[in-house]
C-alpha cells in the first residue's frame, strides 16, 4: 500500500535531512505531495474495484426488482442503522486525529487512534452477529440459499410470494458487505501501525503524511458503507 | 551511497567508474532493491522469459495448423496452447512489457529525478508480478487453460482446466499493473525537478502517463470482475451463471471494460518510444509535440468508451452497436494524428537506418495496417462476417505484435546501450529486424485473406481449400521465431564482448543521454540542463569515440 512508503529508511549521509525524508525527495513538502496523490489514485483504484459490484447491483436490480424488495426485508435495519452510525463517528474521530497530528498534540492524536480503531471493531462486531444470523436462517448466496421456513416469519407486515432466484440479492449482499468488511480490517491494520508509529512519537508537524493517508483511507471505507446502507438495507 | 564492494569492484574492473550494476553486488542486493533501474532490469529479464514461453506456445500453434488434419497435437492440447499463447503474451508479456520495463528504468531519468515516487510500491509491483506469473505456470503444469485468454463464461464454469488458478493469477498481475501505475502517475506530478514543464517532458512520458491513466482506472474493474468469478466458481453465486439467474453478458462487459482499455494499455507505450526513436534516428524536431501529447491523452480517454465492440454479436441493441461503432472509428483521430506527425517529422529529415530506426519504421507500416483493418472490424455490417475469424487474428496481431512487440524490440534497441552499457552488433541487428519484418507479414498477411473468406479462429483442423495460407503463416510463423533468436544471441552476445558505450551513441536530446551508460545508482551526479527534448542543433557527432557530444563541451 502507499502509505508504508513514507517510511524512508534512515538516512546513511547525515544528519542534514529530516528523520523520515527518503532519499529520493528533496523536501519533506514533495514528499507529502508525492504519498498524498498517490494515496488518492489508490482510493480511485478502491472505488472502481467496488464499482464493478454497485454495477452488478444495478443491473440486477433494474432486471429484477422483485427480488430486491422480497428479499430485503431479511436484513435487519436496526445494527444496519446502527454500524452506519458507529463508522460515521469512526470518520469524525479519525479526521480530528489528523488534525492533531498536525498540530502536534500527541496524546490526543494516540487516543483518537484508540477510538477509531475500537469503532472499527464494534462494526466488526455488529457484522458478526448480522453475518450468523444469516448463516443460521439459510440466507446465504445462490448456491446455498436454502431459508429456514420461520425465517420469512420473523419479518414483519404481510408475506409476500417468493420470486424466483432471491440467492442472487444474498449472493451481491455477502460480496458487498464482504469486500468492504475486509477493507474495513485492512483499515484497521493501517490505523493499528499509525498508532504505534504515533505512541512512538513519529509525527510532528513537518511530518504527518501517514496519518493524513490512512485518514483519507478510512474515510473512504466509511463513505462506501454509507452507500451500502440504503442500497441493501432500505428498499422500497 | 557507500560502496560495499571495493574489492570485488577492483579486481573486475577498476577503470570503469561506478554504476547501477557494479555499486553492489550480491543476490539481495538485486532482489531487495528499491533502484528503478535494477527493478527495471529484473522486469525486463522476466517478460523476455514470458515472451520466449509466449512465443514457443506460437510456434506450437502453427506447427500444428501447417497441414490440415492432425499435425502434432490433439484438439485439447491445441486449445490449450492457443490460450496460453494468449494468457502468458498478454498478461505476462505484452501488458507490463513496455511500461514496467524499459519504463521503469527510462521515466525518473527522462524525467530527471533521482527514483520513482514510491520505490517500495515499485518493488512490491515486481513481486506481485513474480506471484501472479507463478500462479500462470502452475495453471500451466496442473492441467493447463482451454478458455481463451478472455475466460469467457459460462464455458469457464464447465471446463475442467485451471480456470481458478489463472484467475487468480490475473487479478494479481492487476494489482502489480496498478502499482506501476500509481507509481509513474505520482512520479510526473511530484518529481519534476526545476525546468522540466510538462510542454518540455520527452512525449515517451506523455505516453507513460496516459497508459499508467488506464492502468489505475481500467484495471480494478478486472480486479472485481475475476474476483467474482473466483467467487463464482468456488461458492456458486450465481452473478455470472444463467443456471442460478445471472447474466453471463455481465461478465463480458465487465471484462471488456478492462481489456478493451487494456490494449491501449499495450500500444500507448509503443507511440511513446517511437516518438523518441523517430526525431533521434531521422536527426530533425518531433512535428507537432502538442498534437501528439494530447493525442495520447485523447486516446486514453477514449479507449474507455468503446469496450462493446467486442460484443457486435452478443445480442447487445442495435442502437448501443451504432454508439459503440461510431466511437471506435473516432479512436482512429488521435491514432492517425500520430502517424502523420511521425511521418512529418521523417520529411526532409537525415534518417538513420539503425537498428531502432528499422523496428520504427516497421511499426508504421505495420500499425497502419493493423489499425486500418480495426475500422473494418468497426463496421457493424462487417463485423457480423468477420467476426471469430481470421481476420480478427491477423488484425489484432498487426497491431499487438506488429506494433507493441516491434516498438518494444525498437526501445530495447535504443535504450540497451543505456541499460547495460555494451553497444550490440549492428549488422546482425539490422538482419534480425529485416527477418522479423518479413517473418511477421508473412506470417498475418495470409491470416487476412483466410479470415475474409471465412476461416474461423481457434480451430484445430481447416478445410483443404485454407492450406496454402496455413502453411506460408506458419512458415512466416518460424521465420520470425528465428529472427528473434537472433536478436537473443546477438544481444547476449554484446553483454560480454560488445563494445562500451558512450554517455550518448544516437545523439538524442533527453535527459537520460546525458548521464553516462550505465547511469550511476543516483541517475545524476549534478543536476541535469533541462532543454527541449527534440533539439539536436548543439549535439555533434564525435567520429573518434562513435558517439554524440554537446557542441559547448567541444574546444
Amino acid at each position: 500500500m502507499p502509505e508504508t512508503d513514507t517510511t524512508a529508511e534512515p538516512d546513511e549521509g547525515g544528519q542534514e535531512h529530516p528523520q523520515f525524508l527518503a532519499h529520493h525527495f528533496d523536501t519533506p513538502r514533495q514528499q507529502f505531495n508525492a504519498g498524498k496523490l498517490g494515496m488518492w489514485i489508490f482510493l480511485v483504484t478502491e472505488i472502481l474495484l467496488f464499482s464493478g459490484l454497485f454495477c452488478a447491483y444495478v443491473v440486477y436490480r433494474a432486471n429484477h426488482p422483485e427480488i430486491f424488495i422480497y428479499a430485503h426485508r431479511f436484513l435487519d435495519k436496526n445494527l444496519g442503522a446502527l454500524n452506519t452510525c458507529v463508522l460515521i463517528f469512526s470518520s469524525l474521530t479519525m479526521a480530528w486525529a489528523v488534525r492533531s497530528a498536525q498540530l502536534e498534540r500527541k496524546a490526543a492524536l494516540a487516543l483518537l487512534l484508540s477510538v477509531t480503531l475500537l469503532c472499527g471493531f464494534v462494526f466488526l462486531g455488529v457484522k458478526y452477529v448480522e453475518y450468523r444470523h444469516k448463516w443460521h436462517e439459510g440466507l446465504l448466496w445462490a448456491n446455498r440459499y436454502a431459508p429456514r421456513a420461520e425465517a420469512a416469519e420473523e419479518t414483519d407486515g404481510e408475506q409476500p410470494i417468493e420470486p424466483r432466484n432471491v440467492g442472487v440479492f444474498f449472493s451481491i449482499y455477502f460480496m458487498m458487505t464482504g469486500l468492504h468488511g475486509l477493507h474495513v480490517i485492512a483499515g484497521m491494520g493501517a490505523i493499528a501501525w499509525v498508532l504505534r508509529r504515533s505512541i512512538r512519537g513519529d509525527f510532528n508537524r513537518g511530518y504527518f503524511g501517514p496519518v493524513d493517508y490512512v485518514g483519507l483511507y478510512w474515510h473512504l471505507v466509511d463513505l462506501i458503507w454509507i452507500y451500502l446502507f440504503p442500497l441493501l438495507y432500505l428498499i422500497h | 551511497m557507500a560502496n560495499s564492494a571495493d574489492g570485488k569492484l577492483s579486481e573486475t574492473n577498476s577503470s570503469a567508474p561506478l554504476n547501477y550494476l557494479n555499486c553492489q553486488r550480491g543476490f539481495l542486493s538485486w532482489a531487495l532493491t528499491l533502484d528503478h533501474k535494477r527493478i527495471g532490469v529484473l522486469y525486463l529479464v522476466s517478460i523476455m522469459a514470458s515472451l520466449g514461453l509466449g512465443g514457443l506456445f506460437a510456434m506450437l500453434i502453427r506447427a500444428e495448423l501447417i497441414a490440415p488434419g492432425e499435425t502434432i497435437v490433439k484438439e485439447d492440447t491445441y486449445n490449450q496452447f492457443f490460450t496460453l499463447h494468449g494468457a502468458i503474451m498478454i498478461f505476462l508479456f505484452i501488458l507490463p512489457g513496455i511500461p514496467a520495463a524499459l519504463g521503469n528504468f527510462v521515466l525518473p531519468i527522462m524525467l530527471g529525478a533521482k527514483d520513482v515516487a514510491f520505490p517500495r510500491l515499485n518493488l512490491a509491483s515486481y513481486y506481485l508480478w513474480l506471484v501472479g506469473a507463478v500462479f500462470f505456470l502452475v495453471a500451466l503444469v496442473t492441467g493447463g487453460l482451454d478458455t481463451g485468454w478472455t475466460l469467457y463464461v459460462p464455458y469457464a464454469f464447465q471446463t475442467d482446466t485451471r480456470v481458478l488458478t489463472a484467475g487468480l493469477g490475473a487479478f494479481i498481475l492487476g494489482f502489480s499493473s496498478i502499482f506501476t501505475g500509481i507509481n509513474f502517475i505520482a512520479t510526473v506530478h511530484t518529481m519534476r525537478p526545476p525546468g522540466m514543464t510538462w510542454m518540455k517532458m520527452p512525449l515517451f512520458l506523455w505516453s507513460l502517463y496516459a497508459t499508467a491513466i488506464i492502468q489505475v482506472l481500467a484495471t480494478p474493474v478486472l480486479g472485481i470482475t475475476l474476483l467474482l468469478l473466483a467467487a463464482e466458481l468456488v461458492l456458486g453465486l450465481g452473478i455470472f451463471d444463467p443456471a442460478k439467474g445471472g447474466d453471463p453478458i455481465l461478465f463480458q462487459h465487465f471484462f471488456w471494460f478492462y481489456s478493451h482499455p487494456a490494449v491501449y494499455i499495450m500500444i500507448l507505450p509503443a507511440m511513446g518510444i517511437m516518438s523518441e526513436v523517430i526525431p533521434t534516428f531521422s536527426r530533425k524536431h518531433i512535428f507537432g509535440y502538442k498534437f501528439i501529447a494530447a493525442s495520447s491523452v485523447a486516446i486514453a480517454f477514449l479507449g474507455f468508451l468503446v469496450w462493446g465492440h467486442h460484443m457486435f454479436t452478443s445480442s447487445q441493441s442495435v442502437m448501443a452497436g451504432t454508439i459503440f461503432s461510431l466511437l471506435t472509428f473516432s479512436v482512429s483521430i488521435p491514432s492517425a494524428i500520430k502517424v502523420f506527425n511521425w511521418l512529418a517529422t521523417m520529411y526532409k529529415g537525415s534518417i538513420a537506418l539503425d537498428t531502432p530506426m528499422l523496428y520504427a519504421l516497421a511499426f508504421l507500416l505495420l500499425f497502419g495496417i493493423g489499425g486500418l483493418t480495426g475500422l473494418f472490424l468497426a463496421t457493424l455490417s462487417a463485423n457480423v462476417h468477420l467476426h471469430d475469424t481470421y481476420f480478427v487474428v491477423a488484425h489484432f496481431h498487426y497491431t499487438m505484435m506488429g506494433g507493441t512487440l516491434i516498438a518494444f524490440l525498437a526501445g530495447l534497441h535504443y535504450w540497451w546501450p543505456k541499460i547495460t552499457g555494451r553497444m550490440y552488433s549492428e549488422f546482425w541487428g539490422r538482419l534480425a529486424a529485416i527477418g522479423v519484418f518479413v517473418g511477421f507479414n508473412l506470417t498475418f498477411f495470409p491470416q487476412f485473406v483466410m479470415g475474409s473468406r471465412g476461416m474461423p479462429r481457434r480451430y484445430h483442423d481447416f478445410p483443404d481449400k485454407f492450406a496454402i495460407f496455413h502453411f506460408l503463416s506458419s512458415l512466416g510463423a518460424f521465420l520470425t521465431g528465428l529472427a528473434m533468436l537472433t536478436a537473443l544471441a546477438y544481444l547476449l552476445h554484446s553483454l560480454f564482448r560488445g563494445r562500451r558505450a558512450a554517455a550518448n551513441p544516437w545523439g538524442s536530446a533527453t535527459l537520460e543521454w546525458q548521464c553516462a551508460s550505465p547511469p550511476p545508482k543516483e541517475n545524476f551526479t549534478e543536476p541535469p540542463r533541462v532543454g527541449d527534448p527534440y533539439d539536436y542543433d548543439n549535439l555533434t557527432y564525435d567520429a573518434e569515440n562513435e558517439c554524440f557530444v554537446p557542441m559547448n563541451a567541444s574546444p
